[in-house]
């Protein structure tokens, strides 16, 4: 079974597993340079013109998975050349114009930009054109074609621009580090930094959790994940890479879906703080809306806020889907609790980079959240918990009126009716991926599985309310 | 005195909650709120077939359950203090 969506993740994962191999051996600072000509041994090009290209994009891919440029703060970077430089000059004529009679692309075009040359075919008056696509929607051979590059189609907040040489340019003041350009540039040449030598340097300090304790905590989401294998073998999986236990990012959510409802029912208006990319797109863009999100930590910071009081010298890996949580992590309110963030991919890559077949390992468990918990990995499922935290602590009383946002689009509109005060909702439930965490960058997988799985796995919590999930928790 | 009642994935399937209720409602009927601390614990890494690992001071115990439960109150609890 195929491990990844894309070629562009597996050459990624490649780095990141030759990286985490040198680096259990303590060899890394030794071999780092060897990596691109292990990965591209030559002497054919495959990827690029030439190998020596290849080998020096590796390079920087590799310097990527080591953590990047700690000066640039931002998680995700461009990796300038690996950048095709794809045209982007807009609609334009293809040579699938039969120069017919019928000129529907001259009527509907507003600003007269249409001409035709002596084989009755079009041209766009490049100077004229307003980029409106009504002639590209009229043609009847669908001969005009929108040239927009793949980064900046999949930037919603249009934070991608080109540099003087036209490669992609990322603008850190609008980019909420979502990882969508990542996941969707074709040539694999905007990447999110990795953290996974802090995971194993992490790992190895503590000797064998002896001196500390390693916690990995996990997002819900891993349930639509690792297909090839069962979750239990996952679980199992992660522990002999060197962690201690594994905790459900999805108990710090019952644990949020409780506070949360509670918060809401006494201000009377929330958005949710959970997902790091739309927390970011209010600051940077709605700053007057800031003082309605939630004053909850999110659900992976919750409960490694708890980790950390019931076991001080506990350290705390998250592990998810998410790049964007990559920045969470340096946050000021978050850091003391989270000491590394890593995505699914890169989790892939660890188990490889030990030879760790989970497969064939015996299967753990991880069982404490509830139903209700689980399910804030798919879109809809944070204001389903909200109501059931309402119902369960007797607030029913409070209406709840919520509008569930599936990506950043969605997100930006409920916000902009807001700030207008046209919004028939008290609660925003914002989710920056499209589907909710389940279309993470980080996933290894998106397919349309993902959500039934998630909620399969929901149903299969041993705790069935959100309030039997946490109780627990209070027993002092 | 600490005890540490493990509420890891292991153990809160085999009834942790239950364990911490028992030692709850023990603690209270001999008014030992203030001498034992009760807390809980993400794996204390003894995960059992049966029963749930508690924690006492430096001394772990595996496979506490309901049945058990008042035995081992009083052996390792009331008898230590």
């Amino acid at each position: 079974m195929r491990k990844f969506d894309t070629k562009i993740q597996h050459l990624k994962y490649k780095v990141l597993r030759e990286v985490a191999r040198l680096a259990w051996e303590g060899k890394l600072m030794e071999k780092v340079t060897d990596i691109p000509e292990t990965l591209v041994p030559g002497p054919k090009a495959t990827m690029r013109c030439c190998i020596y290209k290849e080998r020096a994009i590796l390079a920087k891919r590799v310097g990527l998975a080591m953590g990047g440029n700690r000066e640039n703060k931002n998680v995700i970077e461009v990796i300038s050349i690996a950048c095709d430089e794809c045209p982007m000059g807009g609609y334009e004529v293809t040579g699938a114009c039969r120069g017919c009679l019928a000129h529907r692309c001259e009527d509907v075009c507003p600003r007269g930009a249409i001409t035709f040359d002596d084989q009755q075919k079009a041209h766009i008056d490049k100077t004229k054109c307003v980029e409106c696509g009504a002639c590209a929607k009229v043609c009847p051979f669908s001969a005009i074609t929108n040239h927009k590059r793949p980064c900046q189609n999949a930037c919603k907040v249009k934070a991608i621009s080109m540099d003087e040489n036209k490669a992609a340019l990322i603008d850190n003041d609008k980019c909420i580090a979502c990882g969508a350009c990542v996941y969707q540039c074709p040539f694999g040449a905007i990447s999110d930094k990795s953290y996974i030598l802090d995971a194993i340097d992490l790992i190895q300090k503590g000797e064998n959790n002896q001196k500390y304790k390693v916690y990995a905590v996990v997002a819900p989401t891993i349930s639509s994940q690792f297909a090839y294998a069962k979750l239990g073998q996952v679980i199992t999986g992660i522990k002999e890479l060197g962690f201690y236990t594994v905790v459900e990012a999805a108990l710090g959510a019952d644990m949020v879906a409780a506070a949360e409802s509670r918060e809401l029912a006494e201000k009377g208006f929330l958005t949710s703080s959970c997902c790091p990319g739309f927390v970011a797109y209010i600051e940077k863009n709605f700053p007057d809306l800031m003082p309605f999100v939630s004053h909850n930590l999110s659900p992976m910071a919750t409960i490694s806020r708890y980790l950390k009081e019931t076991d001080p010298d506990a350290r705390v890996v998250f592990i998810g889907p998410c790049t964007a949580k990559k920045a969470e992590v340096q946050k000021e309110e978050v850091s003391p609790y989270v000491d590394a963030a890593l995505t699914f991919e890169e989790l892939q890559a660890l188990f490889d980079s030990r030879e760790l077949d989970i497969t064939t390992m015996e299967e753990g468990v991880l069982d404490n959240a509830s139903y209700f918990g689980r399910i804030f990995a798919r879109c809809g499922g944070l204001a389903e918990a909200v109501a059931q935290g309402l119902k369960e602590q007797g607030l029913e009383d409070f209406e709840l009126k919520p509008v569930s946002c599936d990506g950043i689009e969605e997100c930006r509109v409920a916000l902009l009716k807001k700030s207008k005060n046209l919004l028939d909702a008290n609660f925003i439930e914002g989710m920056a991926c499209v589907g909710g965490c389940i279309g993470g960058a980080g996933c290894l997988t998106h397919g349309p599985k993902d959500k039934s799985q998630v909620d399969k796995y929901g149903k299969e919590a041993f705790e069935k309310t959100i309030t039997d999930a946490i109780r627990v928790l209070n027993c002092e | 005195m600490v005890v540490q009642i493990c509420i890891g994935s292991s153990c809160h399937l085999k009834g942790s909650y239950e364990i911490v209720e028992l030692f709850q409602a023990a603690l209270q009927e001999h008014a030992l709120e203030e001498r034992v601390t009760l807390s809980g614990s993400f794996c204390i890494g003894k995960c059992n077939r049966e029963g749930v690992t508690v924690q006492v001071d430096d001394t772990v115990h595996t496979g506490i359950t309901p049945d058990g439960f008042p035995a081992f109150f009083e052996t390792y609890i009331l008898n230590k203090l």
